[in-house]
């Protein structure tokens, strides 16, 4: 098997990592090297900082590993190979009745970065996260390939799901489809006026797919004001989507400026008539509204951005607030900006999401918009909340530390798992994620 | 729409050789889509049958994986055999090829007879067992993967080149016999492609996706041309390559 020495990037191009990079394009060939070497995997790269990256030593990449193994259209069970991007798991089988229970607001993510994440969509508080609906994974460790269950291995599946690829490589999973009524989405966009409206607005939804844009640079009275987007799947004559288009080149710095966003943000919440607006769209547009847009993250210009994702509890709402005053004081904040309220449903112990509310706002890598960030997770660790690791670039260990509490028994698996430490990646490193906490000894007794 | 696709290719078989190839999966996948049958031939049984389930997830009429080694010309009559039991159109894509480096070449010789067995003679005696049944049939269409490699010899990997420069010419040959039945022959000669063969390659520019080129090659099925070259602009780029002069050329190392 051939390396390729890469510089490789998350989505958020901030952060960079050189490695040797093997491709493997069939099973064997994944067990062959895996046998010869531990190391970590990647997907498509989707997670926004260096979640990805190993720049300690090689790598592999997932992704012409890509193949739907079998489906059994009784059960809507079906196995695939852990680089198949999940938006193409959605367009297979829709059609046939089908669709992933949990699909991300990028359709380009694989079922292993879905599944190392623990993943949400837009319908968490209904179904829960990604991990919940795997019944079987195959993980390669060394020169073993094993089949787990929750039931059969429970640390060790509860360690991998959220695990951010620390016990080993996925290989393979089966996951169980849900059924839906057809291959449409019915999507209703509603102009919410400021940040308790948001709130009301997401206990009165009774729709399975909910989330809301916020314009991040609002203030004062319309601090948190933005659309909220409720959708429903169902069937009928597919309208059909757009061409995809690419954005082709690095934009410049100003694109992104304070005062467009400003303009931007206006016209994108005037866009939805005051009275709202209902229209029927492919299954895959409302998922993966972004996706339409090809590198669309070069529109942050050669220096990238960062996303700063957090979940708070529900009782937190103030904490939201003063995250956004935050935000908008620093004219940091982009178009991107979502809030959405969670249900408790999680896989793993590092899953992140928690029954709360979770706010996500991209920052352009621009000077300022770390330390902001970091401001924002001791605002929401002191809130009882945690970040989302798929999303994370400049958090600090000692930030995070004590966010999961699972942690501890993450740890133990994966220190099982990977004694070596061979599946480290640049991020587990920046936020020490394996190493046990920094508590200060006790001073009891002498040395033992 | 599904109803009226499956009805226009209901009867549209295709043995693909070097089906394990990121091209060949591409192109399965494109036919999967438009409900065709595949015979997927190669030596690695266990990566065709996953790849005979995913065609078949995508719509595939039916997928199955079959045995065929380039080099053991015992192994295509059987694959023939299993075609000749689909209904309608039979139809060929031939993905196989190998290039070993140049330097292991020089250290050994022999190397060139599995080099022109994976590249052209393989290939060339199987499409010669197929044609009569082409023929009989009164149509179908062949695809034979060639290279810009063969276009020219060059210091860098001349074996493989003249080995895909035979193939290409015999390519022509069949178009010639096979226009006459009906048939059709397609000639694609890809640049650099990001698939397995070229994932340690230094140096490789243009890269196109594997993708791409299952594209290409389908809208050239579709309006039936003869040579292509894919991306289409390598058609420029080896214009040039074959109009240096050899007395230039022979002293330059591209
Ligand atoms: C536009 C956009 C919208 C998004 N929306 C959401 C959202 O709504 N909800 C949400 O939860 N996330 C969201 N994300 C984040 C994204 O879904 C996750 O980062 C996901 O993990 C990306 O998958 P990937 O294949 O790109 O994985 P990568 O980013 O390549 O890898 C992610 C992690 O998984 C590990 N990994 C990947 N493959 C394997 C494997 N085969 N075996 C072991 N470990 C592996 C990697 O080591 C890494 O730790 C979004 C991202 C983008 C760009
Ligand atoms: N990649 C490029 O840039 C490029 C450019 C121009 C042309 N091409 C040509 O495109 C075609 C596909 O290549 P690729 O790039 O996709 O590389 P690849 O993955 O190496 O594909 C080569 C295919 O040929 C098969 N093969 C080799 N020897 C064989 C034999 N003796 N019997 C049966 N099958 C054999 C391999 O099957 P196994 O699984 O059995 O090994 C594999 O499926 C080749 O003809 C190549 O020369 C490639």
């Amino acid at each position: 098997m051939s390396w390729k020495t890469l510089e490789t990037t998350g989505w958020g191009r901030a952060h960079t990592a050189t490695g040797d990079v093997a491709r493997p394009e069939r099973a064997t060939q994944l067990k062959r090297l895996l046998a010869a070497a531990m190391m970590p995997a990647f997907g498509m790269r989707r997670s926004y900082g260096d979640a990805p990256l190993n720049s300690a030593g090689p790598s592999l990449d997932m992704t012409r590993l890509d193949r739907v193994l079998s489906f059994d259209s009784t059960t809507g069970v079906v196995h695939v190979e852990a680089g198949l991007p999940i938006g193409d798991l959605g367009r297979m089988f829709a059609a046939k009745g089908w669709i992933p229970p949990v699909m991300p607001g990028t359709g380009f993510a694989t079922i292993g970065g879905c599944i190392a994440n623990d993943v949400h969509g837009k319908n968490h508080h209904v179904v829960g996260s990604f991990g919940q609906h795997v019944i079987e994974i195959t993980l390669i460790q060394g020169d073993k390939s094993r089949k787990i269950t929750l039931k059969s291995a429970p640390n060790l599946f509860k360690a991998t799901v959220g695990g951010l690829g620390q016990t080993g490589v996925i290989a393979s999973a089966k996951l169980q489809l849900a059924p839906c009524k057809g291959d449409l989405m019915v999507l209703t966009e509603r102009r919410i006026d400021g940040l308790d409206d948001f709130f009301d607005a997401f206990d009165d939804s009774r729709s399975d797919y909910t989330v809301g844009w916020i314009d991040a640079t609002a203030k004062g009275a319309n601090l948190g004001r933005g659309v909220l987007e409720e959708s429903e799947i169902t069937s009928g004559i597919n309208p059909g989507s757009g061409k995809p288009k690419s954005v082709p080149f690095n934009a410049p710095a100003w694109a992104l400026s304070a005062p467009v966003v400003r303009i931007f943000n206006e016209l994108y919440f005037r866009r939805v008539p005051a009275s709202g607006r209902t229209s029927v769209k492919p299954i895959t547009d409302p998922f993966f509204p972004l996706d339409t847009i090809h590198n669309w993250n070069r529109l942050y210009g050669k220096a990238g951005f960062n996303q700063f994702q957090c979940v708070v509890p529900l009782d937190a709402t103030k904490c939201l607030r003063i995250m956004l005053e935050r935000i908008s004081a620093s004219g940091l904040a982009s178009p991107l900006a979502v809030l959405k309220k969670m249900g408790p449903g999680r896989g793993g112990y590092m899953s992140f999401p928690m029954e709360g509310y979770t706010l996500a706002v991209d920052f352009p890598n621009r000077s300022g918009a770390a330390y902001l960030i970091r401001d924002l997770t001791d605002l929401a660790k002191d809130a009882g909340g945690r970040i989302y690791f798929a999303k994370d670039g400049v958090a600090q260990a000692k930030q995070v530390e004590g966010m999961y509490p699972d942690q501890t028994a993450w740890q133990k698996a994966v220190a099982k798992a990977d004694p070596d430490g061979a599946l480290e990646t640049d991020l587990v490193r920046r936020l020490e994620l394996r190493s046990p906490p920094h508590t200060v000894t006790p001073a009891t007794g002498g040395n033992v | 729409m599904n109803q009226l696709q499956n009805q226009s290719s209901q009867l549209e078989t295709w043995i693909i050789l070097g089906a394990t190839s990121s091209m060949a999966r591409a192109l399965a996948r494109q036919l999967s889509m438009r409900g065709a049958s595949l015979l997927l031939c190669g030596r690695d049984f266990d990566d065709l049958r996953s790849t005979a389930a995913d065609c078949m997830a995508r719509g595939a009429h039916d997928a199955q994986a079959c045995a065929f080694d380039a080099r053991d010309t015992n192994s295509f009559a059987a694959i023939i055999d299993r075609a000749l039991t689909q209904e309608g159109m039979i139809n060929c894509a031939v993905f196989v090829g190998s290039m070993p480096s140049q330097d292991a070449i020089d250290a050994d010789p022999n190397l060139i007879h599995g080099t022109i067995q994976d590249n052209y003679t393989g290939p060339a005696t199987f499409l010669q067992m197929l044609a009569p049944e082409l023929e009989a049939r009164g149509g179908g269409t062949i695809v034979g993967v060639g290279s810009v490699a063969g276009d020219r010899g060059r210091i860098g990997n001349y074996v493989y080149g003249s080995a895909k420069a035979g193939f290409a010419t015999y390519l022509s040959g069949l178009r010639n016999r096979l226009t006459r039945a009906g048939g059709h022959v397609v000639t694609v000669k890809p640049g650099f492609v990001d698939t397995a063969m070229t994932w340690d390659v230094e140096g490789m520019f243009l890269v196109a996706a594997p993708e791409k080129v299952a594209s290409d090659i389908l809208n050239a099925v579709k309006k039936q041309k003869n040579v292509i070259y894919t991306p289409f602009f390598w058609r420029y780029i080896m214009l040039i390559i074959r109009n240096i002069p050899e007395f230039i050329f022979k002293k330059m190392s591209i």
